[in-house]
């Protein structure tokens, strides 16, 4: 009897649980379902919005910067904010297509999207997830196509004044100013390098890098391979130039026959020696190793623009016992070539190496107003670090560009 | 004139590009655009005198039997091959012919070809690391402690020790100030390099690259 009432009183008390639950769940609505039923008052609207054309950084007319202030329930009163809509048209009082959804908090926001010239309105509500806000409207404003970039004021000046100082010293070298120039033993290099190829009765391989016609380390090669074209069409040496560009070989071809003609040997100008390998990096390393171990050249010059191939263009070369000059602005390969090649141009000296070699005043006087123009940049340099130091930042501030 | 029009077509485009820099004006920077798309299809287009060249110099070759013609003969059918599969049957499409070689073939060579750079560089650095004089003692000293420096054993030795007597901390010094300077220096003169040759490029001082000064 006992286990009977035992079984009944558990049930009754299972029974009264689950009534219970099942009022509880009917008195007490879900909570979602209570604050959107709650929830009908909108947001307080944000206030003063003002757009104007976007000037800090002298765009192209294609920006409009938008500011409002915050809506008076976005952090404080309800506190309910979730963001604002932005919306943008070509008429007043319409609303046009929504720009963009920004987070409750943010009071700036500028439209990368816009036609210079055109008048556009802007509109913003706030919303609270479930209610937006009153809309506030500004407008119209057009995007004003700016004609200089200021922030790159001091881009400008700086590089007048770099252009009246390779201009005053070209027309001093024009008249006859003696420019002293400081001895590069690289560029000496190169004239012993093909003597010995020619006593060797070997020939002189030129590598003009792996850089497109559009990199300046290219012409800057170009350039030395007309002064080496010249020595090897003097000492009638083959002269061996593989390419990684076809613009590069049709140039080089040029620049290699003019520079036969202009010495007077145009016979002993061979075309197939100006050859096109392979625009793939490592195809090229290979097929000019390939050359290397092939038809032994006695000297490798490699002037211009290298990657990750340079080691292996120079360890190669090293192994064949050639003597080797390179000349690069690439800073990462610069060891390498230090390291394998018997002398190295570095960085600035490529550029340099034509007016050394030609001695041409018009060509030196470039190199003295590169000279002068370092010294300008050291004592800029000197005084942004004392600007910065005694508190002028409005001196530091001029040189950003950004 | 052969002289005259390539000047004077650099000196315009050269003198427009800057204007670009200076000129936010979207006519200017869409034309400075326009501009560049030439140049690129200029370039793309001029694969053809690569290829000309390329079939002169090993048709030569082959026909004269000069030393190393079998590996013309290689390169010849190889491109014949790449021609004739990439031309009907397309170049990237997954499955092609020519993406299957591409894939298989030439990214397996030049992975290799890359791969020996490390051998290179191990025999390079045994040269540059060789003790001769002042200043290759250190360089090597330099590259002892930044290659220890950035591996866990060089934290492992030092361990205990005061922060600046740890390899790690001096490898970051090396790192930050005497190689950051070198860096920048080279930087900043390889700069004004381009600056100088760019304006005597462009101002027709400079035209060797033409084909001859006169």
């Amino acid at each position: 009897m006992n286990q009977v009432r035992r079984i009944l009183l558990v049930s009754l008390a299972l029974a009264a649980a689950a009534v219970g639950s099942v009022r509880a769940q009917e008195t007490a609505p879900q909570d979602g379902i209570e604050s959107a039923a709650l929830d009908i008052v909108p947001p307080g609207p944000p206030c003063a919005l003002t757009v104007r054309d976007y000037l800090e950084h002298s765009d192209s007319g294609d920006k409009i910067e938008i500011e409002w202030g915050l809506s008076p329930d976005d952090g404080s009163g309800a506190g309910d904010v979730t963001g604002y809509v932005l919306s943008r048209s070509l008429a007043e009082g319409e609303v046009g297509d929504v720009l963009e959804e920004i987070a409750s908090g943010a009071t700036h926001y500028v439209d990368v999207s816009v036609e210079p010239g055109v008048e556009y309105y802007y509109s913003l509500e706030a919303y609270d997830g479930t209610n937006s806000s009153e809309r506030v409207w500004a407008g119209p404003v057009a995007g004003r196509v700016n004609l200089f970039q200021w922030s790159r004021l001091s881009v400008l000046v700086l590089m007048l004044l770099f252009f009246a100082m390779v201009t005053w010293f070209t027309a001093a070298a024009g008249k006859g100013a003696k420019l002293f120039v400081r001895r590069i033993p690289g560029l000496n290099a190169i004239e012993e390098a093909v003597g010995r190829a020619t006593e060797m009765g070997r020939p002189v391989l030129y590598v003009p890098g792996i850089g497109e016609i559009d990199n300046i380390m290219t012409i800057a090669s170009l350039n030395i391979l007309s002064h080496v074209a010249k020595i090897t069409a003097r000492y009638d040496t083959p002269l061996i130039v593989p390419t990684a560009r076809a613009v590069v070989m049709s140039a080089a071809e040029e620049v290699v026959k003019q520079a036969y003609a202009e010495v007077g040997n145009p016979d002993a100008y061979n075309p197939d020696n100006i050859r096109y390998l392979s625009d793939a990096q490592f195809a090229f390393a290979g097929a000019v190793n390939g050359i290397m171990l092939r038809e032994k050249p006695a000297a490798n010059l490699y002037m211009g623009a290298f990657w990750a191939e340079s080691l292996l263009l120079a360890e190669t070369g090293f192994e064949a016992g050639a003597i080797q000059v390179a000349g690069t602005a690439m800073v990462s390969q610069l060891p390498f070539f230090v390291t394998a090649c018997d002398f190295t141009l570095m960085g600035e000296e490529l550029y340099a190496a034509s007016a050394y070699l030609s001695r041409e005043p018009k060509l030196l006087g470039g190199l003295k107003g590169s000279d002068w123009m370092k010294v300008v940049s050291i004592v800029l340099m000197v005084a942004g670090i004392v600007a910065h130091i005694v508190g002028l930042e409005w001196f530091v501030a001029w040189f950003q560009t950004q | 004139m052969r002289r005259e029009i390539p000047l004077a077509i650099t000196f315009l485009v050269g003198m427009f590009m800057l204007v670009d820099f200076f000129v936010p004006h979207h006519a200017v920077s869409s034309a400075a655009a326009e501009m560049k798309q030439w140049g690129t299809i200029v370039i793309a287009a001029s694969i053809l005198l690569g290829v000309g060249n390329l079939i002169r110099v090993h048709y030569k070759k082959i026909s004269r039997k000069q030393e190393g013609w079998g590996y013309s003969i290689v390169t010849m059918s190889v491109m014949a091959i790449m021609l004739f599969f990439g031309g009907p049957w397309g170049t990237i499409q997954e499955g092609s012919a020519f993406n299957w070689m591409f894939l298989n073939v030439q990214v397996p060579l030049q992975s290799t070809m890359f791969s020996l750079l490390a051998f290179f560089i191990a025999s390079a650095a045994y040269r540059a690391f060789r003790l001769r004089s002042v200043e290759s003692s250190m360089l090597l000293i330099s590259a002892i402690i930044v290659m220890l420096g950035r591996v866990p054993l060089g934290q492992l030795l030092t361990r205990g020790l005061p922060e600046q007597a740890t390899l790690p901390w001096l490898t970051e010094m090396i790192m930050a100030y005497p190689n950051m300077a070198a860096f920048r220096g080279i930087l900043m003169g390889a700069a004004l390099g381009v600056m100088a040759m760019g304006l005597r490029v462009i101002l027709g001082i400079e035209r060797s690259y033409l084909g001859g000064d006169k």
